[in-house]
């Protein structure tokens, strides 16, 4: 059970009672955000999943004006699929496991919601996170093998090797890294009069590759640099690390492992790709 | 003739794996879904996926043993020729998900480790830590981007489909769906349309599963002719977390180290668990089943937690159904070593240390065995013919279905980390008959036929969506309309079932879908409406939810995870040897005629009134002749052997087709696993 401040638990002080809960929306790209007041009954053991539930089947603000449901994205509500990445009361962490109590206990004062600052809302709450799986096509986060016939088992693996790789493997491409990251930065481009759909797309996509990769997508290289096959290919993971956009934008400001809810070692993935790209470079200069 | 094109619909293990496989022969792919795939609800499997290996092949273990403990946990309702091809593919499955770079847990000489799961003697299970799901959706999900790179596969992330694009002939060219975010509503020609779209938890209210297990694709399938087999067969898991927005599987291994079962004997004492004293404490599992305890099987605990709750009243709170699940008499050291993970799952979502404060928990809708009906291709050995257009094939030419909403391979009762594997193998296995299928084409590909037949289909949904756009501000709201269906559902067509109630409840989903007809929207807008997205899931959850009670209603015996009291088999109490001979053989004798009646598949089409119409069909046991299921029943080593002596001279006199009677194996396990 969770306390609050002055001792009685925080059921036992809002059980029969609502709290508040402001949201900040937005209506569609490029439209201003605004702040809204939602009242919601307490009741046990809810996350922010169903406070935006209930708020989705109240659709009125605490003023009584009806509205329209405040829209967000979830899906699996057991923090392994990474869709419901919101700001809760200004830290940016999954909406399922957001407990109401522990927050009304921070802050009794109510519950503040805010969409990701570092992807372009699409609407409320609803972020496009597009350019994070863009980062795993750059650096080819994944296992080249020949094709999917039966080939007989894998290479073997030590139990050292699994239980290194393992952590990073449940990366959920969340973006809460990228939220909490200094270096990491919005880029929200429009689409021009007369440029189709998919020019639109490659010019999107060209600014996504300028621009810093993200731990993540560092910490992916590094998960198929160690794996035995993947590793046949490290170069080329390593080379897209190098160029723009690459580890070297890292400011090592390490709030990125600070915040990543499957705790991640993100800083030491960091580490290990800087060490494998200074190698890199060393090497193609000889090579020259 | 235009290059032919495949739309996948889901992408979970059964869509990736088949748009991988796809991509690999060369075809142009589309993959849709209401998610990005990397977030589909694969990723909440936990245990591991079933495959014979090295290890227990020496221990006597082989593919037809897999064979035999799937059919014989699914109370014997598959086909058994697509069951025994899964299990003669499952080591290759695993082989291949180990050469994708799935981190499976090592030996210390760096094979990969295996469990032991319910329902079989060996250690079969493959698995990732505690979140193997997740694992093997991200290795499939990896090669389908790299796929995706080289321009063979398009996806389609945050689409709704809406239904498929039927010609003159009835068959399928394509479908229609909807982009959440702009709520463009386009048709997509497609040669071969594939549903991968899992389970429809959602029509329970809350269950294990993720927000997008609607059973909308499966119902707007069903809605436009497919037909939907089994529907009845819901698996409950006995151990989840209750939680406001959903149930959370607590995994059976927190009993399995000792965790123990409790209600207050006092129907909702108000006092904390600690200061209940032992003698005011009910274990009902351990004083009901002494010999097994806590650890009965799944089937009996589930309802055993359930009955306790409803019919005994004896539920711990007073407005939620739960009882405790109680780990803190053991040692602090050996639960953080041993259930570390589940545990940390508990006190991430409720808050509370299970160490010290017991778990409360209570059996959650978990998984469906029942889905769209598919067909298959029988060879010679009873296995499939590799390579037919017939395989997963569902009775609208070109529309196949594949994973969990596919009907095949799990009867009445799924095995646990069998449904990761039967996910695999049909996107896996689906590819080279698709490949067929498109080399065959009876009137041209999709794109050859007249744009009329796609803007007709686009247009009908484009006016039934701004309809419902235009609904008159009414009473009915939907979101508390799902709450009302999820209750009806959850109370009466779950764990126990009853005739009376089962009626009652097809009248109340009748109601609730007029309401729902009713019922307005609170976001009449053009740009990423989820209202509308949910109102439209919701009307498309009505059909299927008729088709599980339905189903149910007229199933009157007990398979698998059908349960109707007032139709169990009987124990056999007596003492007296010759009376013991005597009841066994009648025993015997109604286990025969029942599954002469209900050995069956339960076959849904939707009426032309809406409503489903129920048929049967009989069931494919020519490899394994159905025995019965006697763990835990009183009397079983009578019925056992007057059983074996049956089977023994049924051998010597020709099998007379379905049902019981069937061409025995020399090779036939034991029935007490």
């Amino acid at each position: 059970m969770i306390a609050s401040t002055n001792g009685t638990s925080i059921a036992e002080r809002f059980t029969g009672k609502n709290f508040d809960v402001r949201v900040l929306r937005q209506d569609g790209p490029g439209r201003p955000s605004y702040w809204e007041r939602h009242r919601v009954a307490y009741e046990r053991d809810m996350n922010v999943i169903s406070v935006l539930q209930r708020i989705a089947a109240q659709s009125q603000t605490s003023d009584g004006a009806p509205v329209s449901p405040v829209v967000w994205d979830s899906n699996c509500l057991e923090e392994v699929c990474g869709a419901c990445t919101m700001v809760v009361n200004g830290k940016v962490q999954q909406a399922c496991t957001a407990l109401v109590d522990r927050l009304l206990s921070e802050n009794p004062e109510g519950i503040e919601l805010r969409p990701m600052t570092k992807f372009p809302v699409i609407r409320d709450l609803f972020v496009d996170r597009r350019r994070v799986f863009n980062a795993l096509k750059k650096v080819k986060a994944w296992i080249p093998v020949d094709g999917y016939y039966d080939m007989g088992p894998g290479p073997r693996q030590s139990q050292a090797a699994q239980e290194e790789r393992y952590p990073l493997s449940q990366c959920m491409s969340c973006g809460c890294c990228l939220e909490a990251c200094p270096q990491y930065s919005k880029i929200e481009l429009t689409r021009r009069e007369r440029e189709s759909a998919a020019a639109f797309d490659l010019r999107q996509q060209a600014a996504w590759n300028q621009a810093f990769i993200g731990a993540h997508a560092i910490s992916q290289v590094v998960l198929f640099n160690e794996h035995p096959t993947g590793k046949m290919n490290a170069g080329e993971r390593i080379e897209a690390l190098t160029s723009s956009g690459g580890v070297q934008v890292c400011g090592n400001a390490q709030n990125c492992v600070a915040v990543c809810p499957k705790e991640i070692p993100l800083t030491t993935s960091i580490a290990k790709a800087g060490r494998a790209v200074t190698v890199y470079k060393i090497a193609n200069f000889f090579k020259r | 003739m235009a290059k032919p094109k495949v739309m996948i619909i889901g992408g979970g293990l059964a869509g990736l794996s088949a748009t991988m496989k796809l991509a690999e022969l060369g075809l142009d792919v589309d993959l849709m879904s209401l998610v990005p795939v990397k977030r589909s609800h694969s990723v909440c499997a936990q245990g591991g996926i079933n495959a014979v290996n090295n290890m227990t092949r020496q221990e006597g273990d082989d593919e037809w043993l897999h064979l035999d403990d799937t059919v014989y946990g699914g109370d014997f309702l598959q086909h058994q020729p697509p069951v025994k091809e899964m299990a003669y593919w499952a080591p290759k499955v695993v082989d291949l998900m180990d050469r994708l770079g799935v981190t499976f847990n090592r030996t210390q000489e760096g094979f990969l480790d295996n469990r032991r799961f319910g329902g079989t003697l060996y250690k079969r299970t493959a698995f990732a830590g505690a979140t193997t799901g997740q694992q093997l959706l991200y290795a499939l999900d990896e090669q389908v981007r790299r796929h995706e790179q080289s321009g063979r596969v398009t996806k389609y992330e945050y689409w709704d489909f809406l239904g498929p694009v039927l010609d003159d002939q009835g068959a399928c060219r394509g479908c229609v769906a909807q982009d959440l975010v702009t709520m463009e509503i386009r048709a997509f020609p497609a040669d071969a349309l594939i549903l991968g779209t899992g389970g429809c938890g959602l029509i329970f209210g809350r269950s294990t599963m993720s927000m997008v297990c609607t059973g909308s694709a499966a119902s707007r399938a069903f809605q436009a002719g497919a037909k939907y087999a089994n529907g009845e067969f819901v698996q409950v898991h006995p151990t989840a977390i209750p939680g406001a927005d959903k149930l959370r599987l607590m995994s059976e291994s927190a009993r399995g180290e000792g965790g123990r079962v409790w209600v207050p004997r006092k129907p909702q004492d108000p006092r904390q668990p600690r200061d209940i004293p032992e003698s005011e404490r009910y274990y009902f599992l351990e004083e009901r089943y002494p010999e097994y305890g806590n650890l009965v099987p799944r089937d009996i605990a589930t309802r055993e937690i359930f009955n306790v709750c409803t019919k005994e009243g004896l539920s711990v709170e007073p407005g939620r159904l739960c009882v405790y699940l109680d780990l803190t008499h053991l040692p602090r050291e050996l639960l953080d070593r041993k259930l570390g993970g589940i545990l940390e799952i508990y006190e991430k979502f409720q808050g509370v240390d299970p160490r010290d404060v017991p778990m409360k928990i209570f059996p959650a809708v978990h998984y469906f065995m029942g889905g769209l009906w598919a067909d298959y291709e029988r060879s010679a050995d009873g296995g499939l013919v590799a390579g037919s257009p017939r395989n997963q094939q569902t009775n609208i030419p070109g529309m196949y279905a594949i994973g969990e909403c596919d009907y095949q391979y799990h009867g009445g009762n799924r095995l646990g980390a069998n449904s990761l594997l039967s996910c695999i193998f049909t996107g896996l296995f689906v590819a080279p008959g698709i490949e067929t299928w498109l080399n065959s084409l009876p009137h041209g590909t999709a794109a050859e036929q007249p744009s009329s037949l796609f803007e007709q289909a686009r247009r009908q949904k484009q006016q039934q969506h701004e309809a419902l756009l235009a609904r008159d501000r009414g009473t009915e709201n939907p979101y508390l309309i799902h709450q009302e269906l999820g209750d009806v559902m959850t109370r009466n067509v779950t764990v126990v079932r009853r005739n009376d109630q089962l009626r009652e409840a097809y009248e109340q989903i009748c109601q609730l879908e007029q309401r729902a007809a009713r019922a307005s929207l609170s976001d009449t807008g053009q740009w990423t409406n989820q209202n509308v997205v949910f109102t439209k899931a919701l009307m498309d959850m009505f059909p299927l939810a008729k088709v599980v009670t339905k189903g149910a209603l007229l199933r009157d015996e007990c398979r698998g995870a059908h349960f109707k009291p007032e139709f169990a088999m009987p124990p056999i109490h007596t003492e007296d040897p010759i009376e013991r001979r005597r009841e066994a053989e009648a025993w015997c004798d109604r286990f025969e005629a029942n599954n002469k009646k209900w050995l069956k598949s339960t076959i849904a089409v939707y009426g032309k009134d809406g409503e489903p119409q129920i048929s049967y069909e009989d069931v494919d046991t020519s490899l394994i002749p159905p025995r019965p299921r006697l763990y835990g029943l009183v009397g079983a080593e009578i019925i056992e052997q007057v059983w074996k002596e049956r089977a023994a001279a049924r051998e010597t006199s020709p099998s007379d087709g379905n049902g019981a009677a069937g061409e025995p194996r020399s090779q036939t396990a034991s029935t007490a696993h």
